[in-house]
């Protein structure tokens, strides 16, 4: 995995950190408790929420509405739910099965998310305070 | 049933016990700190979690249930297959990671963690324990019933003394393994069921020439409804009414899983929130398979065995899938599959009482009665000792309710939990304004419209299969409460927190979504 890159919110420093330095340009308070104000309020997280919401929100969405419809299609359009498709195998059916497909497909499709565009970035949110516990 | 399947069901089943307190047994070298013995010291990789999870979701009323369901009631029982699978979403997109980072050992420390403590962790607690003795109950009452088709035995009596075992045997689990025991319980078990229900998946599959159709068929001809079993509404359709049950059923299922009590606290024995993650996508694959292979075994058992002989059996719906392994694998598939029901009851109520303890131990006794500052040592003793008093209950009611319909008692803690705890999860994770009266109110709020209007409805009261078949006190028309309860819960927690009480800390909250999202301050890595 790539050392996350300081962020370019935060005021340059040395590339190293030395013991005579201490971390001013970290998120942490005066006892070393990271700063979780700040934290809250910096462009890092605020990105890191950004790309979150830009997930899971239009997929819990679909998921819920495309399980919603199987259910009231089921209870209100019964007629329509046993059209056959396939020999005895009926549009409800497949409609069910389809959900438990779908189900796997946004999991995976989440997995993958996180993997790439939401881990990185915690991990660069991380970086802000983390740097004595590294050493530690 | 002859005496030489007693013999293997048996066997079987004892092998299985012996081994698994074995490896409790084994794993327990440790087991002192609370960490150890609530969470297994979250040494669990994401992979053994998920299996472990899959383990504790899937009980006897998803195994012998649903696919009696399905044998009975074709396409509505199928409903709850569905449900059950899609509601992992909610468990993998808002909560796990979350619940995994702001948290340490039960659902409690979230719902807690930016309010003020001693009544929201009491309140977290009764919830808990509510739930998770509904589904308790359920559970041993199943495993007395289907004693009566497994074991042949028949004698209330005899009954009784094998929920007396199956309880004492889950204790021990608990006791001895802790939850690092218990989890590797859930994993072997896991592993057994879904072996087993593939297989027969796949065997039955190849008996019908590899053509699904063909398995639906031959069941719509063997079932006295016909072609309509392959529709909804059989059970449901009945009515304007029925359909409204249909819905409110499927709304509790599909909203309950992901914050039923003992899934929550398997969040807790993993290390860090990516391994969480990876948990619920593992469960996630798990459920998908299993769940699709119960549409297969209980239409096939509507094919092989015919609905009018499950219906006469004395399990009822419930022993489609034993029948359906006698009818194709003769009595040592039978002893396997009783075998692997029992295994399923007996890890799901192990889970269920270490959720229970935990919950007592850890909020009740160390956070209220303690404020905090109890000794860790004695707050495990504590779990230990909630542990053998839930468990004793579990025994006691499970014999109480031992003949009883207990499918509505899975539905209840289904309801339960959607509406106890789902919203007050999701208000306290995303909505910054959420404080402590809105805690309280969603709580209470959920947990009380929903045993009430459980009391009052049919399932308790006013017809042929409720639990007081004489009396008729049903008011509430609909016997699963969650399309009012659910909403209602979530209009509590929103009203008590904009009318008044206390205002939401907000460095607490900026702690809590930061720790949410990212681990920090948590000290996970």
């Amino acid at each position: 995995m790539t050392k996350a890159l300081p962020s370019v919110s935060r005021p340059a420093t040395p590339g190293f950190a030395t013991f005579d330095e201490p971390h001013h340009s970290l998120l942490i308070d005066g006892d070393g408790e990271p700063d979780f104000d700040a934290i809250q309020t910096s462009d890092d997280f605020l990105d890191l929420k950004r790309r979150v919401k830009r997930f899971i929100v239009p997929a819990t969405l679909l998921f819920l509405a495309w399980y919603v419809t199987f259910v009231l299609l089921s209870a209100y359009a019964a007629e329509f739910m046993s059209t056959p498709l396939f020999g005895t195998v009926n549009v409800g059916l497949t409609m069910g099965f389809l959900q438990i497909v779908t189900t796997v497909i946004i999991t995976m499709a989440y997995a993958r998310y996180s993997k790439r565009k939401l881990d990185p970035q915690v991990d660069k949110v991380r970086a802000l305070v983390e740097t004595d516990e590294e050493l530690a | 049933m002859t005496g030489a399947n007693t013999a293997i069901n048996l066997s079987v089943f004892g092998i299985f016990v012996l081994l698994t307190l074995y490896v409790v047994y084994r794993a327990s070298t440790r087991n002192v700190s609370a960490s150890d013995y609530y969470a297994a010291g979250s040494s669990f990789t994401g992979t053994q979690n998920g299996i472990a999870l899959s383990g504790d979701f899937l009980s006897a009323a998803s195994f012998l249930g649903i696919s009696g369901a399905i044998a009975v009631n074709g396409y509505d029982g199928f409903m709850y297959s569905i449900g059950w699978v899609v509601a992992w979403l909610i468990g993998l997109m808002l909560i796990s990671e979350r619940l995994r980072n702001t948290g340490r050992f039960t659902m409690g420390d979230v719902m807690a963690f930016r309010m003020r403590q001693r009544p929201v962790r009491a309140a977290a607690a009764n919830s808990t324990l509510v739930i998770s003795l509904f589904y308790m109950i359920a559970q041993m009452a199943g495993a007395g019933g289907l004693m009566a088709l497994l074991l042949d035995v028949h004698s209330k009596i005899g009954q009784a003394i094998i929920i007396a075992v199956v309880g004492i045997v889950m204790v021990l689990y608990v006791l001895v393994g802790g939850m690092k025991g218990t989890t590797w319980v859930q994993i072997i078990k896991a592993v057994l069921l879904l072996l087993t229900v593939s297989l027969l998946t796949i065997f039955l599959i190849g008996k019908f020439g590899f053509d699904f159709s063909s398995i639906l068929d031959r069941a719509a001809q063997r079932s006295p409804l016909g072609e309509a079993v392959l529709s909804p509404g059989v059970k449901y359709g009945a009515s304007d009414l029925s359909k409204i049950d249909f819905i409110s059923l499927a709304l509790a299922l599909v909203l309950g899983t992901a914050s039923l009590p003992h899934v929550l606290m398997r969040f807790y024995t993993v290390p860090n929130a990516r391994e969480a993650r990876k948990s619920v996508v593992w469960a996630t694959w798990m459920m998908a398979i299993f769940y699709s292979c119960t549409l297969v075994i209980g239409f096939g058992a509507m094919a092989l065995v015919g609905t009018d002989k499950i219906n006469s059996a004395p399990g009822g719906e419930n022993s489609a899938a034993p029948l359906l392994a006698f009818q194709v694998g003769g009595t040592v598939l039978l002893g396997i599959v009783c075998a692997v029901a029992f295994a399923t009851i007996l890890a799901v109520v192990a889970g269920l009482t270490l959720t229970a303890s935990a919950s007592f131990a850890h909020d009740v006794y160390a956070n209220v009665i303690k404020h905090g500052e109890a000794d860790p040592r004695e707050e495990v003793r504590v779990a230990r000792i909630t542990a053998v008093c839930v468990g004793v209950l579990a025994i006691v009611g499970g014999i109480a309710a031992n003949g009883q319909n207990v499918a509505f008692l899975v539905a209840l803690a289904f309801a339960l939990a959607a509406s106890a705890n789902l919203p007050t999860l999701l208000y306290s994770l995303f909505w910054k304004r959420f404080n402590t009266r809105g805690t309280l109110w969603s709580i209470y709020g959920g947990l009380t419209s929903c045993v009430l209007l459980i009391v009052f409805s049919p399932a308790i009261s006013g017809s042929k299969s409720s639990v007081f078949p004489d009396a008729d006190f049903a008011f509430f028309p609909l016997s699963n409460p969650g399309i009012v309860s659910i909403p209602l819960s979530f209009l509590a927690g929103f009203l008590g927190t904009i009318i008044g009480g206390e205002k939401a800390d907000p460095a607490k909250q900026a702690e809590m979504e930061v720790r949410g999202l990212t681990g920090i301050g948590s000290g996970l890595r």
